[in-house]
């Protein structure tokens, strides 16, 4: 029972991987094949280095994600807060049931139907070219805005209710109430919730490809009109990067939490 | 004193609740609106006419979901409850492996599936070197739903692993104590108290792979349109907004029926495991 378990844990793992460790294989070919190895070269990472248009859109990606979970996590942190402050009924149920839109369609529909609204908002003001970086950043910002709000509801659940009341008794205006006693306890929360944004809107393709114009490129949006041709192993070169680079900080945070727990359960 | 400060508090929900107006509740009108207009903007009904034409379309994107999902879900009920018996810190590790793949664009890891699955690519000239003939796999319903599985399968492992982490062992010790075997324990115990974990990994497996479009294109080489692959050309290329915005509405139609049905599993008040 336990070869097996062993087994079969190790074969999941190589199914997901497989696609990885090829890519990564391939991103030291020397020819640019991406099916059949000829020798090792680092020349598609020299490659990258000098394409204007990928380091762009790569630029690009990181800035809209900084953005987008910033003005997510600020909004979203209010929403969650006044949420909490509603009784339970009908108008809290039905922000609720909004605000599970997002999560719940399917992302084609989500990005289809922003399009529209950004189109027709276009039309109105007579400019056809009104997708960009605007309509990007409102597009990422709403499918970020759920995942935000449901880390931190939590959070608002579990501090006590007195604690702000009692910073108030002690002579603290409500805005440095919060600030001085709520905030820092929803904090774990919070910091959740804009980590979940900030990769949400890297990662994002479906969303971004129907909000998006010519103008402003992401690196998945790049990608996907790359993979419309055929990929040069320069896009695998970036991708092993990023891969290597997620799995330091993966690593580092690991090894950062493991200590933090281990001096907790000395102290105790 | 909690009143004092009431009104105010509530009010700082206001920014959300307008954004969600304007940017959630606003485009699902449009979508409506585009449906039953023509590009003139006239009410019309012969959208919702054509929709007859994708009526195959549709029955293969449900169909091919299915199969992906139950894929998923048999693949991961068993791995979820592996992890969940080890130690604290073979967990951390192992949960890490499962979400790692997902920070990677999926775009690129579907792109790798191309080259291992090609008729000369890596698996095939694996095959052959062992003296076996080479197996047509790509641009078959089978690298479709292999695409599918492979995208899909952290978002089926993490919520059912979640449950199972959180599972009350004492149900489990008293299920053994009460002559369960391992079979009956996992049967009678493990599966009904981790269903919770398994309905929302079910839905979230499904609504992506039934609106897919990119792996359908890359992996079924175009032979297999699915739904979405309809409405990306009606947006992309056709620019049809019209019927495209009325085969969206079926489609979100269709899968919040489905939800609904699902979620009558859970008594969860305000939304799903994440």
């Amino acid at each position: 029972m336990k070869i097996f378990s062993k087994l079969y844990t190790i074969l999941v793992f190589l199914f997901l991987y497989a696609p990885i460790i090829v890519l990564i294989i391939f991103s030291f070919n020397s020819s640019s094949s991406t099916s059949m190895l000829t020798g090792f070269s680092l020349q598609w990472y020299k490659a990258l280095f000098k394409d204007e248009a990928t380091l762009t859109a790569l630029y690009n990606t990181v800035i809209l994600a900084v953005c987008s979970s910033v003005i997510a996590t600020a909004l979203g942190t209010a929403a969650a807060v006044g949420i909490d402050k509603m009784k339970k009924g009908a108008v809290r149920s039905g922000i609720m049931a909004v605000t599970n839109i997002p999560m719940m369609n399917p992302e084609i529909v989500t990005g289809i139907s922003m399009m529209l609204l950004f189109v027709f908002a276009g039309s109105l003001v007579k400019n056809s070219a009104v997708l960009g970086f605007g309509t990007m950043l409102v597009a990422h910002v709403t499918f970020n805005l759920p995942y935000v709000i449901l880390n931190v509801l939590p959070k608002l659940r579990q501090t006590d209710k007195n604690l702000a009341e009692a910073a108030q008794d002690l002579g603290c205006r409500p805005a440095s109430a919060f600030f001085k006693v709520v905030l820092p306890s929803i904090m774990p929360g919070v910091i959740t919730g804009m980590i979940m944004a900030f990769t949400l809107s890297l990662d994002d393709f479906i969303i971004s490809y129907f909000t998006s114009g010519p103008g402003f490129q992401t690196l998945p949006i790049a990608i996907f009109s790359m993979t419309k041709r055929r990929v040069k192993p320069d896009m695998y070169a970036l991708s092993a990067l990023i891969f290597v680079s997620i799995l330091v900080l993966l690593i580092i945070y690991n090894v950062a939490q493991q200590k933090s727990e281990e001096k907790t359960k000395k102290k105790s | 004193m909690s009143n004092r400060s009431s009104l105010g508090s509530k009010l700082i929900a206001a920014p959300y609740i307008v954004w969600a107006m304007l940017f959630i509740i606003a485009p699902l009108i449009f979508v409506v609106y585009y449906s039953f207009t023509n590009a003139d903007g006239n009410f019309t009904l012969a959208n919702m006419a054509e929709l007859g034409k994708c009526a195959p379309t549709f029955l293969r994107s449900i169909g091919f979901g299915i199969v992906a999902t139950l894929i998923c879900l048999v693949i991961a009920f068993p791995l979820a409850y592996i992890i969940s018996q080890k130690t604290d810190k073979v967990q951390r590790t192992l949960v890490m492996l499962v979400m790692l793949p997902m920070w990677m664009s999926f775009l690129i890891r579907t792109y790798s599936w191309m080259a291992l699955l090609q008729d000369t690519g890596i698996i095939n000239s694996f095959i052959t070197k062992l003296g076996l003939d080479p197996v047509h796999m790509i641009n078959t319903p089978g690298a479709v739903i292999l695409g599918m599985v492979y995208n899909f399968l952290p978002y089926m492992i993490m919520p059912i692993y979640s449950v199972m982490a959180k599972l009350d062992y004492s149900m489990v010790e008293a299920c053994q104590d009460l002559g369960g075997n391992r079979l009956t324990v996992i049967r009678k115990c493990i599966i009904p108290m981790s269903m919770p974990g398994v309905v929302s990994g079910i839905t979230m497996v499904f609504v992506p792979s039934v609106s897919t479009f990119y792996i359908s294109q890359k992996l079924g080489g175009g032979s297999f349109d699915l739904i979405g692959d309809v409405i990306e050309r009606q947006f992309q290329q056709s620019y049809n907004y019209n019927l495209g915005a009325a085969i969206s509405l079926v489609l979100m139609v269709l899968i919040l029926i489905c939800m609904a049905v699902m979620n009558r599993f859970t008594e969860d008040e305000e939304g799903m495991v994440i």
